[in-house]
């Protein structure tokens, strides 16, 4: 008996229009290579009997009450049969087009496709439709089985012009077929036996076929690439170490490698592939989960990607072009903030332009909508309301895949395709409107400003992450509040606002997915009420923890016409910050005479004197 | 990477994907064999660490050899162990071995409706005590909103359905026509309020790959799995009464994967000997729709 190590396991699905028999044919693959459980058989035969009707192989799959009574497949089932070469996990998709999510969810699992094609009723809306999404989903690797053959008296003639045709379609797509074989699932020929009846066919059967397919190797030739899943510090035990943590989706890395993490630009050196039990690992690669430990400790959160030093850097851009599949019940509008999962990262989006949308009846593209309805598959734009991190589907398809969750539902799956720029970001577009359109009071800024004897300003405490947050948050509150105290004593109009005044909690520093659109929204309020208060005179101070250099530029455009000063705090004097770092070891006198020295130096607050 | 190797790798994956965007999680541990290899799995997803309850629905009619293993293994490995029961049905009877109820409805008795109120908090739950070694009273009521399950999908024709995250409404009724597409790794992790989500990262797993880990990892395992002498063992493990042991001389670990490949039961459903699974024509999707696992 051959030992499961050295056996493979491959996970292929079966798609294609409703009816043409997905069913059947897996049904047989099962029966035919001895792997139907004998419990399953029976069970599904008394079954048909207790309905009065004729088993058939397809009832096998069809395990639910439901799907029986509707006699299609609706949802996505594995069925699992073994061949001499390979355990295979086959993924039966189901052909109506409602339950394209379904297909979708059973294909994106899988490195080759079986598409049954009914030759009696030819190519349906379906055959192209997922045809066009096995392509877009990366499934390089497929097979067109040509069913019901005896429905066409067995003609090759028949068969030949499906050949031709589907070959065509699929060529328009870069999708190259493996091999089209006529079959007759029902009774099995050219399954995993051939039959006198097809003489003229000569390649293989299925069973063959898929036995042929070839295993994707793990991409170790890509550079390193791992989408940062999370960052573990687990106390219990007296356990210090901080992990970082995630699965490699390419290349391999060694301890002592240098590492950077992307987009926050940090770098540091392995000290440690972690592992449990604990083993002595050098190196790791493609397709494993990793944990790393650094030296020296860095603070990132999850959501970074970590590639290696010295190795092809990823893209980093606001805005991509992209095949983008839409299954949500809303349509995808422009003007609508999403949320993107991209590896690792959760990042508010918007659909920025539509260039062309698929016509699946028509197999033709429509040129003038704007919008993605549900099941079109178009070419267009996105814009990404934080840095995405990423790399071109020609270039790395894994790090160029992504999600779209619009609600509580993924409702779009895509491939980044180019990377565009950006002259004016959308948000910089609505700014310049909302100014554009400012009804200004009777008191004009200059005026303002001489009656004050300061311009309004927008000073931001931003609070560097580490495990001493919470005492660093408190610490640069109270600094805060003291300069509040300071400036108002010396005669200047000031307001401190704590954000846990106006949010209910303190999401603007938590990356983890709920929170991805409600931060964005913080973030957006925040600047908001910045440019008010600001406008109206006030030198407005708040504390926020661990914003990045893109939360900054945010806060600074939306803040516009009034400036941004930002007092770094926990940050070493070394690191590359905007406005200024106060060394948080500091007495809290020290650093209001370094912040109002700052304040005067840069005409802030001209005439101030400590 | 073989296969085992890969199918370990996905699975950790989603238990680190589920650690991270569930705030209140627990794991469901039946004691099985399945859900021991989960254990295993997150310990090792989590570096040793079990960074979550693991959750016990004792029906009171379990293997005794079950409960003597669960508390050995959760001092040893320092876990959270949480522990509910329906325990009214069991006082008052409501059960199929007192007499009251046929075996589909002391199922929904004693795990579905046990199970319900646990993860919602509404019953008491028991938590083990590290520094007396007894259970107490859990002073957090807080209810769950991500359980990781450990179900496979080649148990039968409803599991084969499931998907690695999938939604329960309040009622914790599962949609099985409306179910969240899964793409390359990303899963549905945003859920609404009231709702929650069932993780889980066995399916592609099946008995023979459990069977193949357990010996591959050293993971205990528990006597009942293994023939005593009388020429018979279980291969699945739920309550004595409705739980039925096969003809099997397999004594170890490396007989059980021989037999499963090669031997008797290569063709033989595992849950052959579940009697809840006939009672009608589909048993188990019955309860899986009404929250069982």
């Amino acid at each position: 008996m051959e030992n499961l190590k050295n056996k493979e396991q491959m996970d292929i699905v079966i798609v294609g229009h409703v009816d043409h028999g997905k069913s059947t044919v897996i049904g047989r693959l099962m029966a035919d290579t001895g792997s139907l459980p004998e419990g399953k058989l029976e069970q599904v035969k008394a079954q048909c009997k207790q309905n009065a009707k004729p088993f058939e192989y397809a009832f096998l799959l069809d395990a639910l009450k439901n799907e029986q009574s509707q006699g299609i497949t609706i949802d996505t089932a594995r069925c699992f049969f073994q061949t001499d070469k390979r355990y295979y996990i086959i993924y039966d998709a189901p052909g109506h087009i409602e339950f394209l999510k379904n297909m979708v969810t059973g294909a994106a699992q899988t490195e080759a496709a079986l598409l049954v094609i009914d030759a009696d009723e030819g190519i349906q809306e379906n055959s192209l439709r997922h045809g066009y999404l096995l392509s877009l989903l990366g499934i390089k690797q497929i097979s067109v089985l040509v069913n019901k053959m005896d429905l066409v008296d067995n003609s090759k003639q028949v068969f030949d012009n499906i050949v031709s045709e589907y070959t065509e379609f699929l060529e328009s797509l870069s999708v190259f077929p493996d091999a089209f074989i006529p079959i007759i699932a029902r009774d099995g020929v050219n399954i995993a036996t051939r039959s006198s009846a097809m003489s003229w066919y000569q390649g293989p059967t299925v069973l063959e076929q898929v036995d042929l397919f070839t295993k994707k190797a793990l991409d170790i030739e890509s550079p390193f690439r791992m989408p940062v899943q999370d960052v573990y510090k687990f106390t219990e035990g007296n356990d210090d170490r901080r992990i970082v943590a995630g699965t490699i989706e390419s290349g391999t890395i060694t301890a002592g490698d240098k590492v950077k993490f992307s987009p926050s630009g940090k770098e540091s050196t392995i000290a440690k592939i972690e592992s449990f039990p604990e083993k002595d690992i050098v190196s790791i690669g493609a397709g494993q989960n990793a944990g790393f430990t650094f030296n020296p400790q860095i603070y990132i959160k999850s959501g970074e990607l970590m590639v290696k030093v010295g190795e092809k850097m990823p893209r980093i851009a606001s805005r991509f072009k992209a095949n983008l599949f839409w299954m949500g019940h809303a349509p995808m509008i422009q003007g609508k903030r999403y949320k993107m999962k991209l590896g690792s990262n959760r990042i508010p989006v918007e659909l920025a332009a539509v260039h062309s949308v698929l016509d699946a009846s028509e197999l033709s593209s429509v040129n003038d909508k704007h919008q993605l309805d549900r099941h079109d598959i178009g070419e267009c734009e996105i814009e990404t309301l934080r840095p995405a991190v990423f790399d071109l589907v020609s270039e790395n398809e894994k790090m160029a895949r992504f999600v779209i969750v619009d609600d509580y539902e993924i409702a779009g799956c895509g491939v980044i395709l180019t990377e565009e720029s950006i002259d004016t970001s959308l948000l910089e577009k609505r700014v310049k409107e909302r100014e554009f359109n400012w009804d200004v009071g009777a008191i004009s800024r200059d005026l303002r400003i001489a009656g004050y004897g300061h311009a309004g300003k927008f000073i931001v405490f931003n609070v560097k992450e580490d495990d001493n947050r919470s005492n660093l948050i408190d610490e640069a509150k109270s600094l805060a509040k003291t300069l509040e105290r300071r400036l108002f004593s010396a005669g200047k109009h000031t307001y401190y606002l704590s954000i846990s005044n106006i949010f209910d909690d303190l999401s603007i520093d938590n990356q983890n997915s709920a929170s991805t659109l409600s931060r964005e929204e913080h973030l957006l309020q925040l600047g908001k009420i910045a440019r008010i208060m600001t406008e109206s005179g006030l030198l407005f101070i708040t504390v926020l923890p661990d914003a990045d250099d893109s939360d900054l530029e945010k806060l600074r455009i939306l803040n516009v016409p009034n400036e941004l000063f930002i007092i770094n705090i926990g940050f070493s004097n070394d690191e590359e910050r905007k406005g200024i770092i106060i060394d948080s070891s500091l007495t809290e006198e020290k650093a209001i005479q370094i912040i109002t020295k700052k304040l005067n130096t840069e005409n802030i607050i001209p005439e101030y004197v400590i | 990477m073989d296969a085992i190797e890969q199918i370990e790798a996905k699975s950790i994956h989603i238990l680190r994907e589920s650690y991270r965007d569930f705030k209140s999680l627990c794991m469901l541990w039946s004691i099985g064999k399945d859900s021991t290899v989960l254990l295993w799995l997150a310990r090792k997803a989590f570096y040793g660490h079990v960074p979550f309850p693991l959750v016990h629905v004792d029906t009171s009619y379990k293997v005794p050899e079950m409960i003597v293993y669960r508390d050995n293994l959760a001092r040893e490995w320092n876990l959270n162990m949480v522990v509910g029961q329906n325990t009214k049905a069991i006082a008052e009877g409501n059960t199929y071995p007192a007499g009251k109820c046929d075996r589909i409805s002391c199922c929904k008795n004693l795990k579905s409706e046990a199970l319900k109120h646990t993860l919602s908090g509404e019953w008491t739950r028991q938590r083990m005590n590290h520094s007396t070694g007894e259970y107490d009273e859990d002073t957090n009521r807080e209810p769950y909103t991500g359980v990781i399950v450990g179900v496979r999908a080649d148990e039968e024709g409803s599991r084969s359905k499931e998907r690695y995250f999938s939604p329960r409404d309040k009622e914790n009724d599962w949609d099985v026509d409306d179910q969240p597409p899964e793409i390359w790794r990303y899963y549905k992790t945003d859920f609404a309020p009231g709702t929650h989500v069932r993780v889980h990262p066995l399916l592609d797993w099946t008995e023979l790959n459990i069977w193949e880990y357990i010996e591959r990892e050293q993971i205990p395992t528990i006597p009942p799995y293994f023939d005593q002498g009388k020429g018979k063992r279980y291969r699945s493990l739920g309550c004595f009464p409705c739980t039925n042991p096969v003809d099997s001389k397999a004594t170890s670990v490396a007989e059980i994967i021989d037999e499963l490949k090669s031997g008797k039961f290569a063709n033989i459903a595992e849950r052959s000997g579940r009697a809840q699974d006939k009672e009608d024509g589909g048993g188990l999707e019955t309860l899986r729709r009404g929250g069982y696992m």
